[in-house]
């Protein structure tokens, strides 16, 4: 515990701060400020921790989280400061799985809760949603013991006429032996998306196995002849890969396919991209002209928009020319997992629902064994490992809410939501890189599910204009990815910077409204029973004309009090009480500090800021 | 001059319409004195397109053997083409749409031979009436006298015949200060802040020229509307160079000795060409959809439209709080005081004053700030992003305070009575219109032409009930707050309702506004289903 911290705004150009005491606890970092607010910080979200030069008014503390926020501290003190800082480092580096948070949470769930929890997503019920098994495509324990693929799950699902001396020969083909096996199955057009790791083909060799086990995937699609391979690397990227005997499907060797480059970067070029609009968007008293430059030269844009085009043309190859497509990258787990999971989600209205979207992760993303530890960095680790993969997942998901209001069952904070706990490590459903681990470390029994606690709040999740026929079952969401319709996500990379948000969310009141008027009709309901009750049998027609006249033509509230209000719940609070004003009001407003400023200043020069206007004389 | 001697071809038939994201639709063309009008021979589904021809911005015509093609780009920055067989027609057509879009008579305009098919309720050339204004402002000060100097526009031609100065000033004193500011343009006052008295004055640059002319009765003229013992600020639009510049050509600022009480901000403001090439840039960056992402950005960026957006919404935010933060008097002017001058005033009252946000007081803002204060319209927005022409006076600085506004808006979703849709009617009607209200340069102009005779005003169509259900925001909750925005880059946005209209499928957009439109207005009828059951139970329980 340390008193006499200060917390610095952190875009604020007049070193405005506020004073409070800093709590180290097993878990988090807690700030509490002198009018009682409180700052949690979960020791597992904070990526960097930075000790600044001494000043005269203590020492700077800078703390980078995973979730975009970052908090500059002033300690009094320097040892303080040097404690606070080593701890936040032992406390954040984490070298076992079994020191994370999730071991230790505990949400009051007894065994059963905890076991019907981790059943809430399953993945062989999804399979059957689909259309699988059927004829064409079957369940295979091939890699029931984890013996062919240790990155895979036990269950997958391949073309029937894959027998498994196809699976083992393609799989020892295939990096890490991810063979090509089933993602999504689309039941009306008979076409899958499938995926699988780069074949190690280097410049000539071939696999007769893998060459089967291509033509058993296109033949078990009885509606068109030809597949589609999207190698979802850039060509050169690909090509360099053969001078280390991996590489790309030769389109001679393979009867029937399309091969096709798509060009999305990899994890390194995608760590640093993030990097680099951090910092321009971190950037104090930012001009417009330097946030779109550094916008555009951190190419985050560009890769997102790269990943959707990747989905866009996926998904049409699978919805307009009902062909199957294979889909790998090099290892087939970053990649390969956002344009799998985004095309099934253009496909598939299903994905677009609160569980729908739950089970698309647990499958694309869990089970094919995208490496959250490794890429999220729960645990010490190789900092080249970490890349925002599945955040650009869901920022793309997002750009699709933009585009498609009423198309989704989720709202944004969903989103938020899932990416915070991708990184918190208080769940057990994002720990480790794969099933095998996963069940090494008895997840299912030692930590909880993420997913009934995110059902349980759904209310908070819900898009209050969703329309579930906004597209009838399998039809195609076909976004315009014209470079104009990409937005910067502010609402991810400054979540916590308030000032930067509207003052009045319109988000907000239309969640609240929405929910409001639920409780309306449940009110209508029971005062119509109500009604009926005490006219009993006097429940004529003239009486129902006289309340519908009424309900037309309602006269103001407050003309009469009636008695029965004290007994009625108070009525549900008004508008009012959703529209207060943040940024107006003087505690949130970052204007409200600048009268003392203002007339402290120098006459020569005045300095202000409005975000981060200024003037000068 | 009779229209019918500039229309060769009246009427071409196997007329083919293209439109971005609608079908090509064949139809006939038909040409008028003031409109194109095309409509579809279809019988189910008859579609008709009215274009006036002022506001066509720009018309192309190219060949392929004898089927013409005329590419129309319009001033609300529409672009379509008509394929028109017969190369005789399509030239006709083509030259004749020419003439017609670039008549240079203002009288010769649609305003004047525009014959409402509506009721008029209230003639909104009288609704807006200074002396209304006015009145409102002695109930709650009588600091102010409205002074009638410049009945004849004699002192200043480009002020309204009213206008609202300091009590203790008498109409001598303002014929002489008239003679101080450029274009006679003396300090007057644009807004008065209730809460603390402070004043908000504009005018156009004082004339010190080089040898630092002074004149006694512009500083007393300012010093009036100071509490004794406090400062004001004087922003000036321009940066201090050029200020500085400015007295060289006669022009130049208000120098310290002789206004102790006041301190001068310079907050600059681009103007003129600058913004007309901005504007030209991002409607181009926006049309060309083939850009990738780095050419997309690189090219917004490159219009410095966003900067200007920025720069405007801090001048205006620095005005806005030396009035409410530092209960300071201001006085705002750049060069002329016809352009940035009133861009910040109208913004910063905007910011300040509540009333501004309802329907009413924002046409009441753009009547006094823009209009009365003679805001240049005809020259200003004489073309707009698709013109070749180049001239010096044309620039997009009404449309740069409606983003403004649309940005503050954004960020205030429920402080406003009217919605987005309002701000876009207004950037049409200001560069082509029906109405007569945005022609002309000043009142001056105006009265010359006797528009509040010949035309009708826009305020007497939009102000009634059926009109203005379209332009109602459903979340607007009156709010007496001070609305101060962000205006840091990750708080701004292009204002695609206006900048990509024509460039992208919009339906779903829509359907998902309609959706919002639709929860808060069932939420009203709930609670009023609700309310009238509970006085029924309560009546049904008193009967007992």
């Amino acid at each position: 515990q340390v008193e006499q911290v200060k917390l610095l705004d952190r875009f604020s150009t007049s070193n405005k701060s506020l004073t409070g005491t800093l709590y180290l606890t097993a878990t988090h970092l807690l700030f509490i400020d002198s009018s009682q607010r409180e700052t949690w910080i979960l020791h597992h979200h904070i990526a960097a921790v930075e000790k600044l030069p001494l000043t005269t008014s203590g020492c700077p503390l800078v703390i980078q989280c995973k979730n975009f926020r970052i908090v500059h501290f002033v300690v009094p003190r320097e040892r303080d400061c040097h404690d606070i800082y080593n701890s936040l480092l032992q406390l954040s580096r984490t070298a076992k799985y079994e020191e994370l948070y999730a071991f230790s949470y505990n949400p009051k769930q007894n065994e059963s809760e905890q076991v019907k929890g981790w059943q809430l997503i399953d993945l062989a019920e999804e399979y059957k949603r689909m259309g699988v098994p059927n004829d064409y495509w079957q369940l295979s324990d091939a890699n029931r013991d984890y013996k062919i693929c240790e990155t895979y799950p036990r269950e997958l699902y391949v073309p029937r006429t894959a027998s498994k001396p196809i699976i083992v020969g393609s799989s020892k083909f295939r990096s890490k032996g991810r063979f090509p096996v089933l993602s999504y199955y689309h039941k009306n057009k008979e076409a899958a998306i499938c995926r699988c790791s780069q074949p190690l083909s280097g410049f000539s060799a071939r696999c007769l196995e893998d060459e089967h086990m291509l033509q058993a995937i296109s033949k078990a699609n009885p509606s068109n002849r030809y597949m589609y391979v999207m190698d979802t690397r850039p060509k050169l990227n690909a090509m360099a890969n053969r001078a280390a005997g991996k590489g790309y499907e030769n389109e001679d060797n393979y009867s029937n396919i399309r091969f096709q480059f798509v060009g999305i970067e990899n994890i390194h070029v995608m760590r640093s991209s993030l990097q680099k609009l951090l910092e321009v968007s971190g950037t104090r008293g930012l001009s417009v002209n330097d946030f779109l430059s550094g916008l555009e030269n951190s190419g985050w844009l560009r890769h997102i928009k790269a990943v959707l085009d990747a989905a866009v043309f996926l998904a049409k190859a699978i919805a307009v020319e009902s062909a199957s497509v294979l889909v790998h990258c090099s290892d087939g787990w970053d990649r390969t997992s956002q344009v799998c999971s985004l095309g099934a989600l253009l496909l598939d209205s299903y994905y677009r629902t609160i569980k729908g979207f739950m089970v698309l992760i647990e499958k694309d993303w869990i089970s094919f064994g995208h490496k959250f530890s490794d890429r999220c960095c729960q645990l010490d680790g190789d900092p080249k490992e970490i890349s925002p993969v599945f955040t650009q997942f869901l920022e793309s998901v997002w750009n699709l809410t933009e585009q498609f209001p009423q198309a989704f069952e989720y709202n944004e904070a969903f989103l938020l939501q899932i990416h915070e706990h991708v990184h918190s490590c208080q769940f057990g459903n994002f720990l480790g890189n794969c099933q095998k681990e996963r069940e090494e470390l008895k997840l299912k029994e030692k930590t909880y599910s993420l997913w009934p606690f995110l059902l349980a709040e759904q209310k908070k999740y819900q898009n209050p204009l969703y329309n579930p026929d906004f597209s009838p079952e399998l039809t195609l969401l076909e976004p315009n990815t014209v470079s104009f319709n990409f937005k910067f996500w502010r609402n991810m990379y400054h979540q916590f910077d308030r000032s930067m948000h509207p003052r009045q969310s319109m988000f907000n009141l239309i969640m609240s409204t929405s929910e409001q008027n639920k409780q309306l009709e449940e009110d209508i309901k029971e005062l119509e029973a109500k009604i009926k009750q005490r006219n009993g049998q006097s429940d004529d027609p003239i009486e129902k004309e006289k309340e519908e006249e009424q309900t037309a033509h309602p006269a103001p509230v407050a003309l009469k009090s009636p008695p029965c209000f004290q007994k009625e719940p108070p009525p549900m609070p008004v508008n009012d009480a959703v529209r207060t004003i943040e940024g107006s009001n003087t505690a949130d407003n970052r204007y409200s500090e600048l009268v003392s400023e203002f007339s402290k200043a120098e006459p020569a020069m005045v300095s202000l800021e409005y975000g981060v206007a200024r003037m000068t004389c | 001059m009779e229209f019918a001697e500039l229309i060769k071809t009246p009427r071409a038939d196997n007329v083919v319409l293209h439109r971005p994201f609608h079908l090509a639709v064949e139809g006939t063309l038909c040409l008028t004195g003031h409109h194109l009008i095309f409509s579809s021979r279809r019988h189910d589904n008859a579609e008709e397109l009215w274009l006036l021809h002022s506001n066509i911005d720009s018309i192309d015509k190219r060949f392929v053997g004898s089927l013409g093609t005329i590419v129309i780009k319009c001033k609300d920055l529409r672009i379509i083409q008509l394929d028109i067989p017969g190369m005789e027609e399509c030239l006709n057509i083509a030259s004749s749409i020419e003439a017609l879009s670039t008549l240079d008579s203002v009288t010769l305009m649609y305003p004047f031979f525009y014959r409402p098919m509506f009721e008029v309720l209230e003639d909104g050339w009288s609704s807006f009436l200074l002396e209304q204004e006015f009145e409102l402002l002695s109930s709650v000060t009588n600091e102010w006298r409205l002074s009638c100097v410049n009945k004849e526009f004699s002192v200043c031609p480009s002020y309204p015949p009213v206008v609202i100065v300091p009590k203790s000033v008498d109409d001598d004193a303002l014929r002489k200060v008239a003679l101080f500011r450029h274009g006679g343009r003396f300090p007057v006052l644009s807004y008065y802040h209730k809460k603390n008295g402070m004043a908000m004055l504009r005018s156009s640059q004082p004339l010190t020229g080089t040898n630092g002319r002074r004149c006694k009765e512009d500083e007393k003229l300012v010093n009036a509307t100071l509490r004794s013992g406090r400062r004001g600020f004087v922003i000036d639009t321009r940066p201090l160079h050029v200020a500085q510049q400015a007295r060289a050509k006669g022009g130049g600022f208000e120098q310290e000795v002789h206004y102790p009480q006041w301190r001068r901000i310079h907050k600059y403001i681009e103007r003129f060409n600058i913004l007309q090439e901005s504007f030209i840039k991002l409607v181009e960056a926006c049309n060309d959809q083939s850009h990738n992402m780095d050419r997309w950005l690189s090219k917004l960026e490159a219009s410095n439209w966003l900067t200007h957006i920025k720069e405007l919404l801090t001048a205006a935010c620095l005005a806005a709080q030396c009035i409410d933060r530092e209960g300071a008097s201001v006085l705002v002017h750049g060069s002329e005081g016809t352009d940035s001058t009133l861009q910040v005033t109208s913004l910063a009252q905007i910011i300040l004053d509540p009333r501004c946000r309802t329907i009413r007081g924002f046409e009441a803002l753009i009547v006094r700030e823009w209009l009365q204060a003679g805001h240049p319209f005809q020259q200003r927005c004489a073309q707009s992003a698709y013109s070749n022409s180049k001239q010096k006076w044309e620039a997009p600085v009404f449309l740069l305070f409606l983003e403004c506004v649309w940005q503050i808006h954004r960020q205030f979703p429920c402080s406003f009575e009217f919605n987005e849709q309002f701000l876009i009617m207004l950037f049409e009607h200001a560069y082509a219109s029906q109405f007569g209200t945005f022609l002309g340069n000043n009142e001056n102009e105006r009265a010359k032409l006797k528009l509040p005779q010949k035309t009708m005003s826009l305020w007497s169509w939009v102000n009634r009930p059926e009109e203005l259900s379209r332009f109602q925001n459903p979340l607007y909750e009156a709010n007496s707050l001070v609305i101060w925005p962000s205006v840091a880059p990750q708080s701004l946005q292009l204002w695609e309702g206006v900048f990509l209209r024509w460039n992208r499928p919009s339906r779903f957009l829509e359907e998902a506004e309609e959706e919002r439109i639709h929860i808060i207005k069932y939420n009203k009828e709930l609670q009023a289903r609700v309310n009238a059951l509970r006085r029924r139970l309560a009546e049904l329980e008193a009967e007992d």
